[in-house]
C-alpha cells in the first residue's frame, strides 16, 4: 500500500497571535509553529494503515523551509520520507491542493490523509479539492476507518450523528478528532528520524483565486458587570438580559 | 488553560541542539497529557500512576542513554537530564521511577552485568514490562552505605542471602531488585527476582513526601540466589556508589522541572490575583520573590548543562555531580516554599502543584545522599580533608 500524508505547519493554538504590520499576515516573532493537530490523526492513521497492510508512508507539506520542522515530527512518529513542496509564497487553498496533486499524482498513492482543516486558516477544503485534482474519490471527516481490498468503509462525523459511507481506493480521506489516539514520537523514533530522508522540491506554480485583503481581530471582550451578589439582584439580572442583551 | 512552554531567560535553548529540543518537547507533551491530568488524584491516594509505566516504555524513556541493541534510544547525556528535567515538571516520583529504572537498575546490569543478563533484563526493563529496585539503604545505614549487614553467603549453586533494605523505591511493584550485599567482607551485586522464596518486599506507608511513588522494604530471609544472578563485575562499594552518581546527575536535572512548575504557578497566580486593587505580581516583595526564583532556575540550567556536556565527554568528576545536586535540590526546594507563600491559602490545596512539589522535594533533598553529604563530598575535594569516612 502507498500512503501519503499531507501535513502542514502551524501556528500552536495555545499561543497569541499578532497581526503583522502589512494586515495581511501574522507576525510570526516569538510563534510556536506545530505540525497541525488534525493532520496528526492523518499520520496515526497512515501508519497504522502501513502497519496493517505493508508499503511506504510518505509525509508531503506544502511551504518554506520552516515546514520541515512539522515532517521531522511525521519522520520520528514513523513516516518513511518527507517532502517538502518548497515556496515562501501564501498560497490560498486551490494553491495548495494544486501543489499537492500534482505531487501525489506522480507517485500513484493508494490512500492519500489529510487533516480535515489546517488550524491556522481553518478553510476546511484543501482535502475535497485535491481529490477533485487527482481524480480520486474523497471521504472527509472521518472518525471510523476501515479498508479491505479495494474497498473503504468509513464513519463520517455529520450535525447530531453519524454517516456510514463506503468507497474505492484510491481515495483521500481527511481526519477527523475521535479517528484514533495519535502515538507520541518516541525517543527512538526522533533518533531515526535524523537519517530519513526530507526531498525538497518546487512547486508547480499556480496563481491564487483569493487574495487575503485583511486580517482583524475579534473586538475586545467587554468588561463584565456584577449587577448584585445575592437573590435580590435577579429581577435586575432578567430585566437587562431581556432588554440589553436581548437573550430573553 | 495555561499552557506551560517553559522557562528560558537565557536563552539556554540556543545551546541545545535540534534533537534535544524535539526530545524534551515531546516528553513535555507527554506530561501535560499523561501524568498532570491525573497526578493529584494519586498523590492523594498515595498511590503510583501503574498505566503510565508502558506508555514511558513506549516513548523509551528508560535506560535512555543505553545501546540501540538494548531497544534503547541510545541519547547523550544532555537529552537524558531534559527527559527527567520534563518528568519532574509533573511529579519527584515519577522522576524517580524512571531514575530508578534507569539509573540504578539498567545501568549496574549494563555496566556489571554478564552478557545473559544483559540481553534477558534490558530490553525488557526498557519496555516497562519489567520493573527493577534498588536495595542499598538499611534501616540502620543511610549515610553510610559501607556499614551494611546484608550479607550473602556462598552454598552449593549459588549464595544465600539475609537481612534488610529500607526506602526502596519502586520495592514492592518490582520484579527485579538489584541489591547490594556482603560476601566475605567485599559489597557485591545480586539480581533478586520477585517470588524468590524468603523475599518479600511490603510497601512503607504514612509517607508526607513522594506519595505517587512506592516505597518500600526488602527483606531477605535465606533468600537463594542462584550463581547467575550475582552481578559478576562488582567488586566492592564503589560500583553502587558509581550507579548513584548516574542517578544524582538525573535528580539535579529533575528538580529544574520541579522548580519550573512552581514558577510558573506562581507567576501566572500573581498576576491574576487581585488584593487592594492590584495583582499582587504589581507589589516589589512579589517581584522580588519571582526574581529570585527565575535567577536560580537560571543558575541551576546553567550548572546542569555544563554538568551534561562535561559528562557526554566523559570527563565529569562525581565531585561536580554533587554540586549540581546539593544545590539544585536546595534551590528547588527554597522556590516551591516561596511559590507556596506567593499561592497564600491556596499554596496548601492540591488544585495547585506548588505544596505537592515542595512536599516531594524534601525527600529528593535527602535521597541520593543528604545535602550535608555532598556538602562533605565537595569540602574534601577541595581542601583534601576527609570530614567522614
Ligand atoms: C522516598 C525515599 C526513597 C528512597 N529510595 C531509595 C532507594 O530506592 N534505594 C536506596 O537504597 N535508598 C533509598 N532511599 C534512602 C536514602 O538514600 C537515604 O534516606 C539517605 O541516604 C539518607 O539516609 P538516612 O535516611 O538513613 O539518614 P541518615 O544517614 O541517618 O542521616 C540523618 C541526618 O544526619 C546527617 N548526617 C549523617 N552523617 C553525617 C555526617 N558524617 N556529617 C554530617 N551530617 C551527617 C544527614 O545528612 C542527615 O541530615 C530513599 C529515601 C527516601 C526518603
Amino acid at each position: 500500500m502507498k500512503v501519503a500524508v499531507c501535513v502542514s505547519h502551524v501556528p500552536d493554538t495555545a499561543t497569541k497571535v499578532k497581526i503583522g504590520q502589512d494586515e495581511k499576515h501574522i507576525d510570526p516573532a516569538g510563534v510556536v509553529f506545530i505540525i497541525n493537530p488534525y493532520d496528526e490523526f492523518a499520520v496515526e492513521e497512515a501508519l497504522k494503515t502501513k502497519e496493517k497492510f505493508g508499503g511506504e508512508v510518505v509525509a508531503i507539506s506544502v511551504g518554506n523551509d520552516n515546514s520541515k520542522e512539522t515532517l521531522r515530527k511525521a519522520l520520528a512518529m514513523g513516516v518513511d520520507k518527507g517532502i517538502l513542496l518548497k515556496t515562501d509564497k501564501s498560497l490560498d487553498s486551490v494553491g495548495i491542493a494544486k501543489a499537492l496533486a500534482e505531487e501525489l499524482k506522480n507517485q500513484q498513492f493508494d490512500i492519500v490523509f489529510m487533516g480535515k482543516q489546517s488550524v491556522d486558516y481553518d478553510d476546511s477544503i484543501v482535502g475535497q479539492l485535491t481529490s477533485e485534482f487527482l481524480g480520486y474519490s474523497c471521504i472527509s471527516n472521518a472518525v471510523y476507518l476501515n479498508i479491505e481490498g479495494q474497498k473503504v468503509i468509513a464513519e463520517r462525523e455529520i450535525e447530531g450523528g453519524k454517516e456510514v459511507v463506503e468507497s474505492e481506493l484510491p481515495v483521500v480521506i481527511t481526519t477527523q478528532k475521535g479517528l484514533n489516539e495519535p502515538r507520541y514520537a518516541s525517543l527512538k523514533g526522533i533518533m531515526a528520524s535524523k537519517k530519513k530522508e526530507i526531498l525538497e522540491k518546487p512547486i508547480v506554480e499556480t496563481t491564487n483565486h483569493t487574495e487575503v485583503v485583511k486580517m482583524r481581530k475579534p473586538a475586545a471582550k467587554q468588561p463584565g458587570r456584577i449587577i448584585g451578589t445575592d437573590v435580590s439582584a435577579v429581577p435586575e439580572l432578567v430585566k437587562l438580559l431581556h432588554e440589553e442583551a436581548k437573550v430573553i | 488553560m495555561h499552557k506551560f512552554s517553559g522557562v528560558d531567560y537565557y536563552n539556554i535553548d540556543s545551546l541545545l541542539s535540534e534533537d534535544e529540543l524535539m526530545i524534551r518537547d515531546t516528553v513535555r507533551d507527554f506530561v501535560s497529557a499523561e501524568i498532570i491530568p491525573v497526578i493529584e488524584k494519586h498523590n492523594r491516594e498515595g498511590s503510583f500512576p501503574i498505566q503510565v509505566i508502558s506508555k514511558m516504555g513506549e516513548l523509551g524513556l528508560f535506560g535512555t542513554t543505553l545501546p540501540q541493541k538494548y531497544n534503547c534510544a541510545e541519547l547523550n547525556n544532555v537529552s537524558y537530564g531534559l527527559v527527567l528535567q520534563e518528568l519532574e515538571r509533573g511529579d519527584s516520583g515519577i522522576r524517580s521511577f524512571v531514575s530508578v529504572q534507569s539509573s540504578l537498575v539498567m545501568y549496574p546490569i549494563f555496566t556489571f552485568g554478564s552478557e545473559e543478563q544483559k540481553d534477558f533484563w534490558l530490553p525488557r526493563l526498557a519496555t516497562g514490562e519489567k520493573i527493577g529496585c534498588f536495595g542499598l539503604t538499611e534501616p540502620d545505614f543511610g549515610s553510610n552505605p559501607g556499614g551494611m549487614i546484608t550479607k550473602a553467603q556462598k552454598v552449593d549453586g549459588g549464595y544465600l542471602l539475609n537481612g534488610a533494605k529500607m526506602w526502596i523505591t519502586n520495592g514492592t511493584i518490582a520484579n527485579l531488585a538489584v541489591v547490594w550485599a556482603k560476601l566475605d567482607g567485599v559489597v557485591k551485586g545480586f539480581l533478586v527476582e520477585k517470588g524468590f522464596k524468603g523475599f518479600t518486599a511490603p510497601e512503607m506507608k504514612g509517607k508526607l513526601s513522594l506519595r505517587a511513588s512506592v516505597t518500600s522494604e526488602l527483606i531477605f530471609d535465606n533468600v537463594f540466589i542462584p550463581d547467575k544472578n550475582l552481578l559478576p563485575k562488582t567488586t566492592g562499594l564503589k560500583n553502587a556508589l558509581m550507579c548513584l552518581n548516574q542517578a544524582r546527575f538525573g535528580i539535579a536535572w529533575g528538580v529544574v522541572g520541579a522548580m519550573m512548575a512552581c514558577y510558573d504557578s506562581a507567576l501566572n497566580y500573581s498576576k491574576s490575583r487581585i488584593q487592594f486593587s492590584k495583582p499582587i505580581a504589581a507589589y516589589q516583595m512579589t517581584q522580588e520573590k519571582l526574581v529570585f526564583m527565575l535567577t536560580e532556575i537560571t543558575k541551576a540550567q546553567l550548572l546542569n548543562y555544563q554538568m551534561g556536556r562535561l559528562k557526554d565527554k566523559g570527563i565529569l568528576k562525581h565531585t561536580q555531580v554533587s554540586m549540581a545536586k546539593r544545590n539544585n535540590c536546595e534551590k528547588a526546594l527554597e522556590i516551591a516554599h516561596i511559590a507556596r507563600e506567593i499561592l497564600g491559602a491556596n499554596g496548601i490545596i492540591d488544585e495547585y502543584p506548588v505544596m505537592r512539589h515542595a512536599a516531594n522535594l524534601e525527600a529528593v533533598k535527602t535521597y541520593e545522599g543528604t545535602h550535608e553529604m555532598h556538602t562533605l563530598i565537595i569540602g574534601e575535594d577541595i581542601t583534601g580533608f576527609a570530614a567522614f569516612d
